[in-house]
This record gives structure tokens, sequence and C-alpha cells, in this order.
């Protein structure tokens, strides 16, 4: 099982990943810049997001807004950011390649001509009511927003949201948009993947016909902050919500580090799916929970597991605390049984093969060859990537579970009915949640 | 070479694409067997579809059959349910069970080395599912606690409430998930009854489709699914009774950020000889980005993350339905605007010829794409199985929408959405919106307690 492909750089630093696949007569065009809200800085938060909304409005060549010709040639496409990088992508036909080249270069070589103050309150807007439908109307919607801010010290760039504050989005202005896009979206930190029907040598004419005459911005230093937490932190606030819910949160390795993989096996023999510990213990057996899941969230610098828990009526989230800790103890003391490391394995097999099913879109081959060439440099990353699972034992999660999914130093976050204060984890003082 | 950035690149022609051809059998018992070879990725989709669904609920039992097809994998003989699962996690396998108005589906998505093993435990599943009483009290707890959760949730609540103002009492009338009431009321007798009566092979179809062969297929599924029998019940009787709802309704959330639309109308069924010309008067009023909707409301006016419409087509006549999700300070305008937009094209606004062939060509150019993955075929060929499609379906699509007409888009909104009759419901802050939506010419709002459906 691998993901054959070429890789290339232009004169002007822009990576390219070319994958054949000529199964079905469609193409994946998939852009990464490695720019993400992590590149932010206090007060300027949301900056990275609401740009991406902005380089859908069209740009000096073709300045119409960025759908119409590409809907109109049955593409799809998308884009979407987080903490550490941006990507957008198209499925086009097999015949319109070279306009979805045409428009994403356009976009990377010259938005800012295009780029008028009315767009720009118009996606600030656009983004104002991404943020209240997502987040402020949506029940535990603001959770994030608090995990992160005490996971992470202020100065941290994973201490906000990439969706960002509402006062920073409405303060920002366009001459920060414009230094924002000459900084970061450059041909050097960017790295373009194709994936579908065509034949590389003539797709690497193109990409270079159409993004060569790019100039090249100045390198972006990588951005490396360390974080840590000395002890626990207790944090709940009400919400309009029905029941309460419980988040446990550590900080773990970055993605692709040591433990990364042994993390991403515990959290799943945990709480995910009716098999595991937890969904077992609290929701089958002693019914005190109506819902738990787990997951172990990778980050470029470093990354944050997390237990999730609802708590059914009649029931604290104390309660659910003191028994998603023992379930950890145990697995701390005793450690995975082989039948739930030979599961986790064959789990991880089947996920990679169902990945190899798409071209294009969010996670198919061209995001993946992105993701893999922009944080590792190294595009062949697949199997070795599968491998990190392979090689993981009783003895490897067990040691990872007990260094890193530390009882002593942990965010524990409760959200209550309004009214509710009683129902939250003992001990927990206000969040800040902004 | 280098760019001429003088104009936009005209596409090419559509490279020629073979449909998915579908090997079909039956077996003696009346359960459809069909399967298509996609040996891309060493997988196999399997998709058991049961043309029976929430529509067959009976009087206040709503969401029985939703209820009984969570019991499916709740074990088996005498395998617990946790056993069950974790024979399916041994396997890797992505197990779903997915229900709607007109069908169940349960899928799982396997490696092909263990294609035989998955196919006999979904079989298992439906041949002899345990429905043990314990069991069903613990599932019906947990849609109890799911139902309390999505009085919460602002988009749950425009959707059970928007289907009940359209459909009342109609089979359509109510979401999967039932009521808080009538799930009180059943107990695993239900359960068991139902799917004696509804989950049988003679309305069900079994899809493989990925690294497989036909007779392998069928020969398995005549030896984990030949026990299966019987006929059940007929299909859900049509009607044409629904209920005369006002035309402005609010469900109060106070201090909400965001008033949640619902705009329609019950429209037509998935069997009309207009599906592909309101397929394209769709797409160009709000099937995608670049459709009037969500120009107006989003890209214009900045009201809104996103608007859309779609009439979502079933067995009998579904809904014609806008959703939007607006800021509270502009919900009279949002719902002005959409209304007006709706009106448009049929009326002041008619399609123009770009729409028309921007609208033909978003639907048609990239439609190859659609049979790209095995699940993504196996979905396709089950909407053949569900609406009684001809096997030539996708060979005649693409053909068939381009031959649709300017005058063909007006007559067949003329004929399926009517102005005059739309219902519109908001879910958000009446104190704050109250007064300009009664200003709309709609009437009075009438407001809906959260509690009422």
């Amino acid at each position: 099982m691998n993901l054959p492909f070429t890789k290339h750089t232009l004169a002007n630093g822009l990576d390219v990943l070319l994958h054949e696949d000529r199964a079905c007569p469609i193409v994946a065009v998939n852009v990464w810049y490695h720019v993400g809200s992590k590149n932010e800085r206090p007060g300027h938060t949301g900056f990275a997001h609401l740009f991406e909304h902005l380089m859908f409005e069209g740009s000096q060549h073709y300045d119409r807004g960025y759908f119409q010709p590409l809907q109109g040639a049955g593409a799809t496409l998308n884009g979407s950011t987080n903490a550490d990088r941006t990507n957008y992508w198209e499925v086009v036909p097999t015949g319109a390649l070279e306009l979805a080249l045409w428009m994403e270069s356009d976009r990377m070589g010259y938005l800012l001509p295009a780029l008028t103050e009315a767009k720009f309150s118009n996606q600030r807007d656009v983004v104002l009511n991404e943020r209240r439908q997502n987040y402020e109307n949506r029940p535990y919607g603001l959770a994030p927003m608090a995990l992160l801010a005490a996971l992470f010290p202020p100065d941290h760039p994973y201490h906000w949201t990439t969706i960002g504050e509402i006062a920073d989005l409405e303060a920002v202005g366009l001459d920060e948009v414009q230094a924002f896009f000459r900084r970061y979206y450059h041909p050097a930190n960017a790295s373009i993947a194709l994936a579908g029907d065509f034949d590389s040598e003539r797709a690497l004419e193109l990409v270079d016909a159409h993004f060569g005459e790019i100039e090249r911005g100045e390198e972006v230093d990588p951005v490396r902050v360390d974080a840590s937490l000395p002890g626990e932190k207790r944090i709940q606030f009400e919400d309009r919500v029905e029941l309460p819910r419980l988040y446990l949160t550590w900080l773990t390795p970055a993605m692709f580090a040591e433990g990364d993989a042994d993390l991403d096996l515990a959290t799943d023999l945990l709480a995910n799916g009716k098999t595991s510990r937890l969904y077992r213990r609290l929701v089958f057996d002693e019914r005190l929970a109506t819902d738990v899941s787990a997951s172990q969230n990778s980050r470029e610098m470093g990354g944050y597991a997390q237990v999730t828990a609802t708590a059914a009526p009649g029931h604290t989230l104390g309660e659910l605390e003191r028994a998603i800790l023992e379930e950890i103890a145990r697995l701390s003391s005793d450690g995975p049984t082989e039948a739930e490391i030979e599961r986790g394995r064959v789990q991880a097999e089947s996920q990679f093969v169902f990945r190899l099913q798409t071209v294009g879109g969010f996670g198919g081959k061209s995001d993946q060859l992105n993701a893999y060439n922009t944080f590792i440099g190294d595009p062949g990353y697949f199997e070795r990537d599968l491998e990190r699972y392979e090689v993981v034992t009783a003895a490897s999660l067990q040691q990872a579970v007990i260094r890193y999914l530390d009882p002593g130093r942990r965010v524990t976050l409760s959200i209550v009915p309004r009214g509710r204060a009683s129902l939250a984890a003992p001990d927990s003082e206000l969040a800040v949640v902004s | 070479m280098r760019v001429d950035r003088g104009r936009l690149p005209q596409p090419g022609p559509a490279r020629a694409f073979a449909f998915p051809s579908i090997a079909k059998s039956t077996l003696p018992t009346g359960l459809g067997v069909w399967t298509v070879r996609h040996p891309q990725v060493p997988i196999v989709a399997f998709m058991l579809l049961v043309r029976r669904g929430a529509a067959s609920d009976p009087p206040g039992k709503d969401g029985l059959a939703a209820v009984s097809a969570d019991m499916l994998d709740e074990g088996s003989g005498d395998r617990s349910a946790i056993d069950m699962h974790e024979a399916l996690a041994r396997l890797g396998a992505q197990f779903d069970t997915d229900i709607g108005s007109d069908a169940t589906v349960a899928s799982v998505t396997v490696l092909s080395r263990f294609a035989d093993r998955a196919l006999s435990l979904l079989s298992e599943m439906v041949v002899r599912p345990a429905l043990r009483e314990e069991d069903f009290l613990r599932v019906r707890q947990l849609r109890l606690h799911r139902l309390t959760q999505i009085r919460d949730m602002p988009g749950a609540v425009a959707d059970r409430a928007f289907l009940k103002l359209l459909y009342g009492a109609h089979p359509y009338g109510h979401s999967p998930i039932g009521s808080e009431a009538a799930l009180a009321a059943m107990d695993i007798d239900d359960v068991r009854a139902f799917h004696e009566r509804a989950i049988r092979p003679r309305v069900a179809t079994l899809l493989a489709v990925g690294d497989c062969d036909h007779e392998t297929i069928v020969r398995i599924a005549a030896e984990s699914l030949g026990a299966w029998t019987g006929s059940g019940d007929g299909d859900v009787a049509p009607t044409e009774a629904f209920p005369q709802s006002a035309k402005l309704t609010v469900v109060p959330r106070p201090k909400a950020p965001q008033s949640e639309l619902r705009i329609g109308q019950v429209s037509v069924g998935r069997d009309t000889p207009d599906y592909h010309a309101l397929m394209v008067a769709n797409t160009i009023l709000g099937g995608q980005f670049v459709s009037r909707i969500n120009l107006n409301l989003r890209e214009d006016k900045g009201l809104t993350y996103g608007a859309r419409t779609a009439f979502e087509f079933r067995r009998l006549p579904g809904p014609f339905v806008l959703q939007a999700s607006v800021q509270t300070s502009g919900t009279a305008r949002a719902i002005d605007e959409s209304i007006g937009e709706i009106a448009g094209m049929r009326g002041v606004r008619p399609v123009t010829a770009e729409e028309l062939s921007l609208g033909i060509a978003a639907l048609t150019r990239g439609y190859a794409r659609n049979f790209e993955t095995a699940d993504q075929i196996a979905r396709a060929v089950m909407q053949l199985a569900l609406y009684d499609l001809p096997d030539d379906y996708f060979e005649q699509f693409v053909p068939r929408v381009e031959r649709v007409t300017v005058d063909e888009v007006a007559r067949v909104m003329e004929r399926h959405l009517d102005p005059t009759r739309l219902t519109t419901l908001v879910v958000g802050d009446i104190d704050a919106i109250g007064q300009e939506i009664g200003r709309l010419g709609l009437g009075d709002p009438v407001v809906l307690p959260p509690d009422a459906f």
C-alpha cells in the first residue's frame, strides 16, 4: 500500500506534487499555504481564517468571484483554515485542469489589486455570522475557546481559536490584510498537489506556466513556542444546554512526534466506539453518561488529548470525572490488552486504505501529499505514517499514557445548564470565554 | 510557455466515462443482490437497503422505525451487543445505520480480505437480531436523552417543527427520531413487530461495491441471508391531506444571536417527470454557492454564513426547503429577500439563458466525480433501488439535463412551487424580531412553544 508521486520545486520555491490516478476523469488541485492562526498575534486573532474568505472574492484578472467559472465547469471547491495551515482545493473534470490552475495562480499572484474595502467588510460580516452559527448559537459551542485559553498561556499561538475573537475581527483593517498577504501568500510558503487524471509531464508544464511567474516572497520562519501545564486547572461556565458536559484535556506531543500514535490509539481504546472502555463503563454498564468520546489532537507545535462526556440526567460531572480518571489509572497501571492493540492496528490499516479512495477534497490523496510535504518536508511519508501505528506496543502505549495523561497536569472544563453550577466538577472556577 | 491572463482558459471536452455496470440477482426470498466491481482500492462497501423507514411508523409510535434500526447492532442470537461490536472492530469495519422517511440502511465498509466475514455479521443483524428488552430500554433511554439535547440545537428544532407545519399527521410529518411521548410508550414488542412487518427481504436490496465479484457475493448472501424471509406490509399509502399552517411561525429562543430560518412547502415526489428540470431550477435558485439566494443573503448582504434550497425528493411528495441561519438583526430582511427570490424565479426575474447554461454545466460536467469511491457508487446505485429508476439512469442523466430549457424551468417552477403557499418558520429571539417580521405581510407570527412538537 502506498501513495506514489513525483515532487518538483519551481524556481520561485513552489513545491509541486503530482500523483496520477486515471480511474475517474477528474483532477484534484490542492494548494496549501503554511500559515494558520498560530501565525497571528494576541489582539489580532481570527485573521488567517478571515483571509481565507477573501481568497474567494476574485483577483486582478478575474474579479467576479472565484466560484462562478469553476462551478460552471463542473468543479467542487472549498478551503479551510486551522491553527497550522490554510488549504484550498478544487476537484475539476479532466478538461478543466487549466482553468483551476489559472484561478489558483491568479489569486496567489494577483489578489491585492482586486481587494476592496467593500469585499472586506462583507466577508467580515459573513465570518461573524459563521462564528454565531458554529460557536455562539450552538450548545457547548464555546468549549474550544475556554479549553485552549486554559491549556496554552496568553502569548502562545494556540491560546486562541482559529475563528478568532469578535473584538479582534471587528477591529481589523484592510492594511493588515495586505501585509498578511505579502508575508504568507507566496510560492515559497506554499505547496500545490495535483492528483487524478493527467499526464505528469504536461501537468508540470502547466503548473510552471501559471505559477512560475509569481515572485517568491521572504521565507517564513517556523513558529516555535513550547507549552507546559504545571498543575491542574478546573474551570466551568453555564450555557444554554440541557445536560452538563465534562472535558478533560492534557498537553501531548506534536503530530508525528514520539508518543503521538500511541496516544491516538490510547484515546481510541478509551472512548472510540461501543467496544471502548469508557463507553462500556459510562454509557453501557453504569449509565452515568449519554455519550463519551476521546481524541489526540495533534498539531505542528504540540498536541492536546481530550476526553469528553455528557452526563445522563440525575448525574453530576464529578461522578463522570471519577470514573474516567479510574479508567485512565487502570490503563496506566495495567496497560492495554493484546486484543486492544491488535484491534487498533487493523483499524489504523483500514483507515489508511479508506483514505486512498479519493483524489481530492478534505483528506483525499492530494490533501495528504500536501500535509506530509508541509509538515515534514516529505510527501512520501504515507507508508512511514502507517508504520508509526504498526510499531505501537502495549508497553509503548502504556508509557505514553503514564507520561501524558497525568491527572495532576490537566485542564478540566465543566459546561453546565444555566443555574445548575452544582452539577459542575467540584472546585471549578469561572472560565474565561471570549 | 506563459499564461495569457487576458481571458479564462475554456474547459476542454469531458472524457468518456463508463458508469458502473450493475450485476443483479434475486434470491428466492425476493432479496435483490446487486454488485458493482470497482477494484481500485482493496475494500468492499456493503449496503443493505430496506425500503421502509420512518414513514412506516404506526400512528402514535413516532420513532419506532429509527429505534428498531438502532437495535440491529445490539447483538444477535447468543452474541451480546458488545460481542457484535467487538467482532466488527476486529475487522476494522466502518459500520453505520441510517434511517430516512422511506428507507432503513445498514452499511459496512471493510478491507476486501474481510468481506465475507463483514457480510455475515451484517446478515446476522438483520436476520437474527436479538431484540432483547434490556438493550431496548438502554437504547430508548439514550434516544430520549438525545431528544432532550436537541431542544437546544436551533437547526434540529427548526427541522422538526418545520416538518410538523408542512405535513401535520402525514407519515412525513415527523423526524425519524420521533417524540418523547411516543418513545416512552413503546416497548420491545413494538420493535419485534416492526421488524417482522417492515424489515423483510421482499422490500430489500443488498448492494456490494468494490473489490469483489458478483458470483461470490451472491453465494455468500444466499448462505447468510437465505433464511431471512417474508414480505411484510405494503408501502405507505399516498395522501393529499396536508395541513393549512400559518404563513409565519416563530419558535422562541430568547437572546439567540441568530435566527434559524426554514421557508418552503410540500412539493413533489421523486417519480416526477420534472425531476431534471427541477434540479436545474434549484441549482440556480439555491443549490450551489453562486446561486441567487446565497449570492444575495451572504455575498451581497453578509447576513449569513450560507443559505441554500433543495427539493427533498422522496417516494411521496417531498418538501421544498430554503434554509439559513441569519443574524438576529437581519431576520426580517432575510425572510423578505428569500421569499422575493423564490417568487422572482417564476415572476419578475425569470431564469436567463446564461444562468441556465451555468446551472446545467454545474450538474453535468462534474457528474463523473460522483462515481469515484465504492461508497459513492453504492449510494448512487441505492437511489435506483429506492426510487425504481432504470438501469441506464446514470447514462441518461447528463443528456436529459442538457435538454432542459428556460421554458421548461419556468413551467416546472410554476407547477411545483407556489410563492403564495410558502410557510416560514423562525427559531429565534422573538422579542428582538417579532415587531419587524410582523410587518412582512405574512400576518402576525404564530408562536409555537418549543415543547409543542
